[in-house]
């Protein structure tokens, strides 16, 4: 995952919506490689874009705050993504995810003060015969428990 | 030495990493393939050591298993992988590739049979391909059982200067993951799936709309389509023939509803996913108002074995109106989950019981939820239901996507009906308001449930009612089926808390 920069580079959100303009139904993918530059969507970009592409700020506000994946400020170095689905809740994942939120007195979305993890829920990785699952950044884990999941904050620096 | 590892994600997220590494440690000249999976995810990581052309396994591996392996001392020796009872009972016809070859080797996906059946729609006409699909029987795999032949029809006949076919992989069910397996274990299968649909409808163009929460597939996806154009197999003149087809992978951004048809070509063209009413169907003003078949994952992937064996064998497979395979996933508290490929026909409890193995808990099964979160519980008083779109209708609940969640007898059902509204709720797209709003109430109206008010209860059956007929998608207008048939079949879950405020 991309460390947030401090300083948002116009050039590079320049570069970045020009590689994408010419797709067809470019916003979507104009966006991913945006946060996957800066690690959220700079508000810098948000003129460029709504020139380039020839839509409202409105349509754009719209479109940012529709999915879960984007972010408008910065997420935690790393995020540490906690399944809350059926198959996951049928194996103890509901209870193991709210003793963790517990433990490090956050809720769902909430970074630890540290700023090395955001915790945030996900409605299934397709890990359901291995359940309960999480995911840190793009690293998929299974038959997560508690042990496990101190591991993986404790990897992450939490 | 030729050993196979997978390098799906469940097997990933199990450790097949870390196996891994302590094979090339342990022997470095051996030749490690790394494949999709075999669907038996309860051995997974699955380690596969090639003895006289004989694949024999070992599992659930760890780094400490590995010089067990390689001195045939293991304990976890399963034997030759294809004689285990698991893969010989399966007809696998979409998965036939999947865990036994190297996804991204185009080389190998021809080696077992890939690619016979584009060559053969190459030599068709669109009618003929079409009727070919028609013939097979083929339904939507994703959930709705549409005839598959009967769409492509309509965009076959639509006339329009350019058409699209978009594969729906936005595989956001709980208990479904067989999108997935085929992505990271056969992905050539899906491009030859797409293509040939792109041919019989007279459209140059595909996407793949892939969720995000699959990094792995994205990157399988990402990688077999740039190996399918650099082999000829995508472009200007696809294998040879002259006819034009080339796709792209667009990754999702996390909305479930975007699994909806709609939805999808709305996020697609980059704007909210919000449902969009039909008509106009998809099949006739699509993505960016063209015609376009959107079709799962599944039901694409299985596209080119059709054609390689021919649509009359496809179609004797089967049950009544649901010809063909259905690729069950088996998924939560299960002792041997997994996926398992075989006709229509085989009944829910044979499925829970004798393939799955019962609970993983070792407690009695309690529900099954069939169809994602938007499928009913089945009682296991419903077990004898044979896996058919017909039949699950007429015992009230449905196949959808055909995953299956088991919860033993600890689970609370009005906890489970609650997160169906709740789930609802975060998800809903906004569009319609028996969905908006209704999902909010429903958790409302569960929660005064829970505290003992009786008359709640009627309440949440009319809210039910309003959101199943009011609603423009599944969303809102499946949800009621989990939380009625929770209500119906467990009243106890309903009623203990009211007894005890009495």
């Amino acid at each position: 995952m991309a460390q947030p920069a401090t300083v948002i580079d116009v050039e590079e959100i320049t570069r970045i919506i020009d590689a994408h303009a010419r797709l067809e139904g470019p916003l979507l993918p104009m966006l991913h490689a945006l946060q996957e530059a800066f690690g959220y969507v700079p508000a810098q970009a948000h003129a460029p874009i709504c020139d380039r592409l020839n839509i409202t700020r409105a349509e754009l506000h719209g479109v940012i705050t529709f999915y879960h994946d984007f972010r408008e400020k910065p997420a935690g170095r790393h995020v540490l993504k906690i399944c809350r689905a059926e198959a996951c809740q049928s194996v103890g994942g509901a209870a193991m995810a709210d003793a963790l939120l517990a433990k490090l007195g956050l809720n769902w979305h909430g970074t630890t003060a540290n700023g090395a993890v955001t915790i945030e829920p996900v409605y299934c990785l397709g890990l359901c015969a291995c359940a309960p699952a999480a995911m840190v950044d793009d690293r998929v884990v299974g038959r997560v428990d508690a042990a496990k999941l101190d591991k993986l904050l404790a990897e992450a620096g939490a | 030495m030729k050993i196979y590892v997978p390098m799906d994600s469940a097997a990933k997220a199990l450790g097949a990493e870390e196996v891994v590494a302590a094979l090339r440690a342990a022997t470095p000249e051996a030749q490690i393939v790394r494949t999709g999976s075999r669907g038996m995810i309860w051995l997974e990581p699955l380690v596969e050591v090639e003895v006289d052309g004989v694949r024999h396994g070992f599992g659930p591996t760890d780094p400490s298993d590995v010089t067990g392996i390689l001195d045939g001392t293991s304990a976890k020796a399963l034997g030759p992988v294809e004689d285990l009872d698991w893969m010989k009972r399966q007809t696998r016809l979409t998965f036939a590739r999947v865990g036994v070859i190297d996804p991204l080797s185009l080389a190998d996906h021809q080696a077992h049979g890939g690619l016979v059946g584009l060559r053969r729609a190459l030599a068709m006409t669109g009618q003929e391909i079409v009727d070919e699909v028609k013939t097979s029987g083929l339904r939507g795999r994703g959930g709705a059982g549409f005839p598959t032949g009967i769409k492509w029809q309509t965009v076959h006949d639509a006339d329009a200067p350019q058409k699209y076919i978009v594969c729906n992989a936005d595989e956001g069910d709980s208990a479904t993951f067989a999108d997935r397996m085929v992505m990271e274990g056969d992905p050539f299968t899906l491009i030859e799936g797409m293509t040939i649909a792109g041919i019989g409808v007279g459209a140059t163009k595909g996407y793949v709309y892939l969720r995000s929460e699959y990094p792995d597939a994205i990157a399988v996806m990402t990688r077999a389509v740039e190996i399918a154009r650099a082999e000829g197999l995508l472009g200007a003149n696809v294998l040879g023939s002259g006819r034009a087809f080339d796709m792209e992978i667009r990754k999702g951004a996390g909305a479930y509803v975007c699994g909806e048809e709609t939805s999808l070509l709305n996020s697609l063209e980059g704007k909210r996913g919000v449902v969009r009413a039909k008509p106009p169907l998809p099949a006739l003003e699509g993505f960016l108002g063209r015609p376009t078949v959107v079709n799962n994952v599944i039901s694409l992937a299985t596209v080119p074995v059709i054609f390689e064996r021919g649509a009359q064998h496809y179609a004797d497979f089967g049950l009544g109106r649901s010809r063909g395979t259905v690729t069950l996933q088996i998924a939560g508290n299960v002792a041997r989950g997994g996926l398992f490929e075989t006709a229509f026909g085989i009944s829910l409890g044979d499925v829970v019981n004798d393939l799955g193995g019962g609970t993983l808990s070792g407690r009695p099964v309690k529900a099954v939820q069939v169809g994602g979160p938007l499928g009913p519980y089945m009682p296991v008083s419903k077990f004898d239901t044979p896996l058919g779109y017909e039949e699950f209708d007429v015992a009230g609940g449905l196949i959808g996507h055909a995953g299956l969640t088991v919860f033993d007898d600890t689970t609370d059902m009005l906890g489970m009906a609650r997160f169906a509204m709740e789930f609802c709720a975060v998800e809903s797209c906004g569009k319609c308001t028996p969905c908006r709003i209704g999902a909010v109430r429903g958790v409302e109206t569960i929660d005064r449930i829970a505290q003992g008010d009786a008359d709640a209860l009627p309440l949440l059956a009319d809210l039910c009612e309003t959101m199943k007929d009011g609603s423009l998608c599944a969303l809102g207008g499946f949800t009621p089926f989990p939380v009625m048939s929770a209500v119906t079949h467990f009243p106890d879950d309903f009623a203990r808390l009211k007894e005890a405020a009495e």
